[in-house]
């Protein structure tokens, strides 16, 4: 209901007009000169057919890079007729009017009929063409590395207070369109607090900001919330998005694992501001750092977020492989923004990766062991010291008995005659004949045995040591990544099947991308020196598209990820690429680019939609306004504890049981229990709530949490009418609720009027209209909910479910 | 939506005191925004359908079809003695480790099959109530699968790929044709047994999809749909009220913003108000005659494959567009609670009477002909038995049975054949990704056309495989 699918019916409106004008061209085209291919025809061709239809592996095996090529047609043939452009199949398909081939470029804009009409004529004329044309050598811009582009001039009246300003202006000007005005101050303030912090501002912090005149007001708030423990919570969700971070196993049975110790170690390094090439290089290889420390150990975690099957009867390398196609598809995604998967089974279809190549990365992650550490916190490291010092006192009274009764078996020996010796069973007969020195540690041991057997006080000893074995304080573990000494081998797999082994391969990166300097028997330390180098074109540019994304809603690169041939161009390639060089410039300074991003103008526009913008440029890409967006599943929920003053602050730490709905936990194969935390662990920050695979908490799931099964880098937004029932009727809403009445029972306020107003200010960090506070008064008055108690809990559940509250403006 | 006094109301607000001050944009994309969602509604499918609506009896473990399906008298007359090598030859199983231990050995069924109806379908006297309805089925002797664990396996045959995150069935469906059910959710899903189906909630997820699309599961016990109810001492008008000066309030910030997803919000706020009377609606039994529930076997407030089935007619009634039911559990390893004699039956007995009745109340009430029924678990079990005390079959993903039902199939029908052994097809190959096909194209949905573009390609329930199997097609 909310997403449309896309609009076919325009197109097929669109096609018919188009071959009726260009059939009208062709009627009248024998009368127009001949053309020039390649002034004229190629630059079309070019623009519109490459990107398929070029290089060595073109679709339907048809090249157009050269006019011979495209004489020579595909697999389905020749494509024209010289002399008779009419009956040409490459006529035919660019106007949408041949019967088996869907129309070209196939489902993207049409050609003109003018463009249209170029190539026919040159059809028409005989396709004349230059015998020694060669193929160009075409790389796609996003494998080329960025150079640093000149912001271009503004030529708006609009202040520009950035060189992002100038890229944005640059190109709404050539659209005929103007920036939006500023969003108003409270919006301003609350989208900057969402989007940095995920929390939205205190009344004092609102007041605080409205009465700073002076010129960097602005400025001041965004350095203090970039410098708040917060901003790692909330810029630390959006990469365990993308390190499909859950707390459990997944496949069907789904056991629960410790490995928050990785998602902790991310919202510190986004606070620290780790520089994001060290980032990078400690999660993809902290275990290969030399004499890594405890963090960079921890961080190797983000490829430990893969599922593990624990299903009886499964085959165990399959799921090993699994895993390790799950590591090359998110390590592409993830840093180069690349569907390095699609090669799995063949070589890729649109960019030039092949499948061989596919295995060498793929190499990478064929080498390692999966083990759990222990990683103690503070108090559990007191409580084991305890318990060490307990056990070595006991084993040391332990070992004073044994020599004791040692003592007393020579004392006893002593006394035996060879009679006695005689009348003991066997086993200790011969023992005690050999004389002393010959004795082995066995026989010595069974002696020792069966004497303290029989003493008790030994036993109880014993039994101490073992009760206090089984209180062992269990300390905190945690998943990470180590290498193999010995390696394996890795061989391409023949069409992604692990049972087919094809060539064996080496270690390696995609050619097309930058050199790989490597030894011969690489590791991931010297894959994440190469992915997080200056030279390589992806990483930066990938990674400034996403923060972007984050605070517009879209990228430069609408398609994040994917930068390769069959994603969609950059709206502002230079803007892109000047944010990528400033980046890398900074030393990967990630709080220096928010800062630069939160600080222009585009950034802080307003997100109302005017009339120009709608008719122009309706889905915003030219970023000529804000959009408004609805909150992050974990936000909404944060915003709802924030107003009801219930929020706690506490930075990580072992997830937490939020309530949630009775029943939701029988879905899975095998049951699991959700008992609510009480006290403040049931009102920590969205992020920090336990997440289970296979049954993940009902309220983040409705709100478009990503199901963590594998790489995320954009949620999907939906509206549904599941959201209004969790809003509504959630008893963990409701208990929202409750509270928020309470708290706007008891502000200090001496009207209703008043306090409707601060109510609304505290929900939405504005003061409702005139218009709103009339119906908000209205709405409390009646004559139903005229005690207290129902007219503030009906104003608290009003503000927890206005469409206002779970959205950024 | 356009019949709902508030829609109404809301637009006449609209007209009559917004549209002054208001830019004509904010106004044109409310109208698209409505125009929008009352296509989703309605969608048009890629040719005419021959189905409307689909119950998908999913009979999650993997049922045997050589106990209930698929004769074999040779292989009763080979019981005991070993496979030959060519059946196993390049072949991978579940439990691989210890089926390999010893050389697996033949078992023939103890079950009696006879000829049934007019077609004279061969049926296991297990399905006493399904033998009488052999001459309204098409029963596919010849599907195939590729994954032979229980999780991946039923992701497999539910979205296709043994990779989490794709969209299911159900929710491609919704997503090409929409719902016509403007008061419940498009797909409904559905459980008996003693547990859940492994993997859960991503067998009918919507993976890629907007959340929309994906699967709403109605609970057997207490709500229906999760957050159904009212909150504690909230009366309904208190929550109408409610509901109103919440939309009232975002009709205000839309005029404001000019964002039309605003308008989506109103709606999704009225949907769930009418779910809110709808739902308890469909769930409760007191309309239907002592007949009917007779028929299906329902006993009174209990939970159970019966009520889901009765309950999959209401919805389907009620245009609900995809309704699943889940059953547990049919794997039938031979271990404790899973053997071939006593279990086996206790499932056979749990279902039978229900899947039959269902198709005999559809045809009555005149829903057969706009329904695909499918009746099937994730994969079948192998002829040859497993080595313990009892005795049971393994997972088996080379050949199974699965049955069909209205909604434009052949009527007393048999597509495929095994071979002596049963353990490959010998012809009509149905694979999962054709078994897709084929029920996207009874809704009029060209399985090749039906995409959405996610990480940078466009995917496809069927992947890039799959062909309608017209075969089994009227």
């Amino acid at each position: 209901m909310i997403v449309s699918p896309k609009n076919a019916a325009t197109e097929r409106l669109v096609c018919p007009c188009l071959s009726l004008i260009v059939s009208l061209f062709l009627a009248v085209g024998v009368s127009l000169k001949a053309n020039d291919y390649l002034t004229e025809v190629k630059p079309i061709l070019r623009e519109n057919c490459y990107r398929c239809h070029a290089g060595d592996q073109p679709k339907s095996g048809l090249r157009l890079d050269t006019a011979a090529a495209l004489i020579k047609g595909g697999n389905r043939g020749g494509v024209i007729i010289p002399g008779n452009a009419k009956s040409s199949a490459l006529i035919e398909v660019l106007t949408g009017t041949h019967a088996q081939i869907p129309p070209m470029p196939y489902r993207d804009t049409p050609l003109s009929p003018e463009a249209v009409d170029t190539i026919a004529r040159w059809i028409d004329s005989g396709a004349h063409h230059p015998t020694d044309e060669i193929p160009e050598e075409h790389v796609h811009w996003a494998f080329k590395k960025p150079t640093r582009p000149l912001p271009p001039d503004n030529k708006t009246r609009f202040f520009a207070k950035n060189a992002i300003d100038h890229f944005i202006f640059s190109r709404l000007t050539d659209s005929k369109l103007l920036p939006s005005p500023e969003a108003s101050r409270e919006v301003l303030l609350r989208r900057l607090y969402l989007d940095i912090v995920g929390i939205p501002p205190s009344t004092d912090a609102i007041d605080a900001y409205l009465t700073d005149y002076s010129i960097n007001a602005t400025e001041k708030v965004i350095d203090e919330l970039l410098s708040s423990p917060q901003f790692g919570e909330r810029w630390g969700r959006h990469w365990l998005d993308i390190a499909r971070y859950a707390d459990s196993n997944g496949y069907s049975i789904d056991s629960p694992r410790s490995i928050w110790r990785y998602r902790d170690y991310v919202v510190d390094a986004i606070n620290g501001n780790l520089p994001f090439d060290q980032f990078v290089t400690e999660q993809l290889a902290g275990d290969l750092l030399p004499q890594p420390t405890r963090q960079q150990l921890i961080a190797t975690g983000f490829h430990r977020n893969t599922q593990i099957n624990q299903e009886g009867g499964i085959d165990r390398e399959q799921f090993r492989i699994e895993s390790v196609v799950d590591r090359v598809a998110t390590t592409g995604s993830a840093f180069l923004g690349l569907t390095i998967a699609c090669a799995q089974c063949h070589d890729h279809k649109f960019d030039p990766i092949r499948q061989s190549e596919y295995y060498q990365f793929f190499a990478f992650f064929n080498n390692q062991d999966e083990p759990t550490i222990e990683t103690p916190l503070e108090h559990e490291l007191v409580a084991r010291d305890k318990y060490q010092a307990a056990l070595s006192h006991l084993e040391k009274a332990i070992q004073e008995s044994e020599s004791k009764i040692q003592q007393r078996i020579f004392d006893w020996e002593k006394h035996l005659s060879e009679a006695d010796i005689q009348e003991l069973p066997a086993s200790y007969r011969i023992i005690l004949t050999k004389p002393r020195e010959l004795r082995t540690g066995d026989e010595l041991q069974e002696l020792l045995d069966h004497f303290s057997e029989e003493n008790e006080a030994h036993q109880a000893l014993m039994k101490r040591q073992k009760d206090l074995k089984r209180k062992r304080p269990r300390v905190t573990t945690t998943m990470i990544l180590r290498e193999r000494d010995k390696k394996r081998d890795t061989h391409i797999h023949i069409k992604g099947d692990f049972t087919r082994h094809g060539e064996k391969v080496e270690p390696g990166t995609p050619s097309i991308l930058n050199p790989f300097q490597g030894s011969d028997r690489a590791n991931r330390l010297e894959l994440a020196h190469w992915l997080a180098s200056e030279e390589n074109p992806l990483l930066a540019r990938v990674t400034v598209n996403r923060i972007w994304q984050q605070y517009f809603g879209r990228g430069i690169v609408e398609t994040e990820n994917d930068f390769g041939t069959q994603g969609i161009p950059p709206s502002h390639p230079a803007l892109l690429d000047w944010l990528a060089i400033e980046f890398i410039e900074s030393g990967w300074d990630v709080k220096a680019l928010h800062k630069k991003i939160l600080m222009s103008t585009t950034y802080q526009q307003s997100s109302k939609v005017s009339a120009s913008h709608a008719m122009i440029d309706p889905d915003n890409r030219l970023f000529g306004r804000q959009t408004r967006m609805r909150l992050e599943s974990e936000i909404v929920r944060d915003v709802a504890l924030t107003a009801a003053n219930l929020l706690s602050t506490r930075i990580g730490g072992p997830s937490a049981h939020p309530p949630q709905p009775k029943g939701v936990m029988t879905l899975g194969q095998v049951q699991r229990s959700w008992k609510p935390d009480e006290g403040e662990n049931r009102y920590r920050r969205g992020l920090y709530t336990f997440f289970w695979r296979a049954t993940p908490h009902p309220a983040l799931t409705v709100f478009d949490s990503p199901d963590a099964f594998s790489t995320c880098s954009r949620r999907i937004r939906s509206n549904t009418p599941l959201q209004a029932l969790t809003l509504l009727n959630d008893p963990a809403y409701f208990e929202i609720a409750l509270v928020l009445a309470d708290r706007i029972k008891s502000l200090n306020c001496d009207s209703d009027k008043s306090r409707v107003k601060e109510a609304f200010r505290i929900c939405l960090s504005r003061f409702p209209s005139r218009a709103e506070t009339r119906h908000l008064l209205a709405a409390i008055q009646a004559p139903d909910r005229s005690e207290s108690k129902d007219k503030w809990l009906f104003l608290a559940r009003i503000l927890l479910n206005l469409d206002e509250t779970i959205t950024r403006e | 939506m356009n019949s709902s006094p508030l829609a109404r109301s809301t637009r006449r607000h609209f007209f009559s005191q917004c549209g002054l001050g208001l830019g004509s944009v904010a106004l044109t994309s409310l109208l698209r925004q409505e125009g929008l969602a009352a296509s989703a509604h309605s969608a048009a499918p890629h040719f005419a359908p021959r189905a409307k609506n689909v119950i998908y009896m999913f009979m999650a473990g993997g049922p045997s079809q050589l106990e209930l399906f698929d004769y074999k008298p040779d292989l009763v007359a080979l019981n005991g003695q070993a496979i030959p090598d060519s059946y196993l030859e390049g072949r991978r199983f579940a439990f691989m480790d210890s089926s390999f231990k010893e050389r697996s050995k033949l078992l023939g069924t103890r079950r009696e099959f006879t000829q049934h109806g007019q077609s004279g379908m061969w049926m296991s006297n297990l399905l006493p109530h399904t033998a009488k309805i052999v001459d309204e089925i098409t029963m596919v002797k010849s599907c195939a699968t590729n994954l032979f664990n229980h999780a991946p396996a039923k992701l497999f045959m539910n979205t296709g790929s043994g990779q989490f995150g794709r969209p299911s069935i159900g929710s491609w469906v919704t997503y090409g044709i929409g719902s016509e059910c403007d008061n419940l959710p498009g797909f409904v899903v559905l459980q008996s047994g003693p547990r859940g189906p492994r993997g859960g909630a991503v067998n009918w997820g919507s993976g890629f999809l907007p959340t929309t699309y994906q699967g709403v599961p109605l609970r057997g016990q207490g709500e229906p749909i999760l957050n159904l109810t009212n909150p504690k001492n909230i009366t309904s008008k208190s929550q109408r009220d409610l509901i109103d000066s919440v939309n009232q309030l975002n009709l205000q910030r839309l005029v404001e913003t000019n964002d039309p997803e605003i308008s989506t919000r109103i709606a999704a706020y009225e949907m769930a108000y009418r779910m809110q009377t709808s739902a308890p609606d469909l769930i409760d039994l007191a309309g239907e005659s002592a007949a009917t529930l007779n028929l299906y076997g329902v006993e009174k407030d209990k939970p159970s494959y019966a009520r889901n089935c009765l309950l999959a007619r209401r919805l389907v009634e009620r245009g609900v567009r995809f309704v699943q039911l889940y059953h547990t559990s049919w794997d039938s390893h031979g271990g404790p609670g899973e053997t071939l004699q006593g279990d086996f039956e206790k499932v056979c007995h749990q279902v039978d009477q229900a899947s039959a009745a269902l198709i005999i109340d559809l045809k009555k009430r005149g829903l057969l002909e706009d329904t695909l029924v499918v009746w099937g678990g994730e994969f079948g079990r192998t002829p040859m038995g497993e080595n313990r005390k009892t005795t049971g079959r393994n997972h088996h993903i080379d050949a199974f049975s699965m049955w069909f039902a209205g909604g434009g199939t052949k009527k007393g029908f048999q597509l495929g054949e095994t071979d002596e052994l049963g353990f490959s097809p010998t012809e009509d190959r149905a694979h999962v990704h054709d078994i897709h096909a084929t029920m996207l194209h009874q809704l009029g949905l060209n399985h090749e056309a039906l995409t959405f573009r996610s990480q940078g390609r466009d995917f496809r329930l069927t992947d890039v495989h799959g062909s309608v199997l017209h075969k089994m097609l009227a």
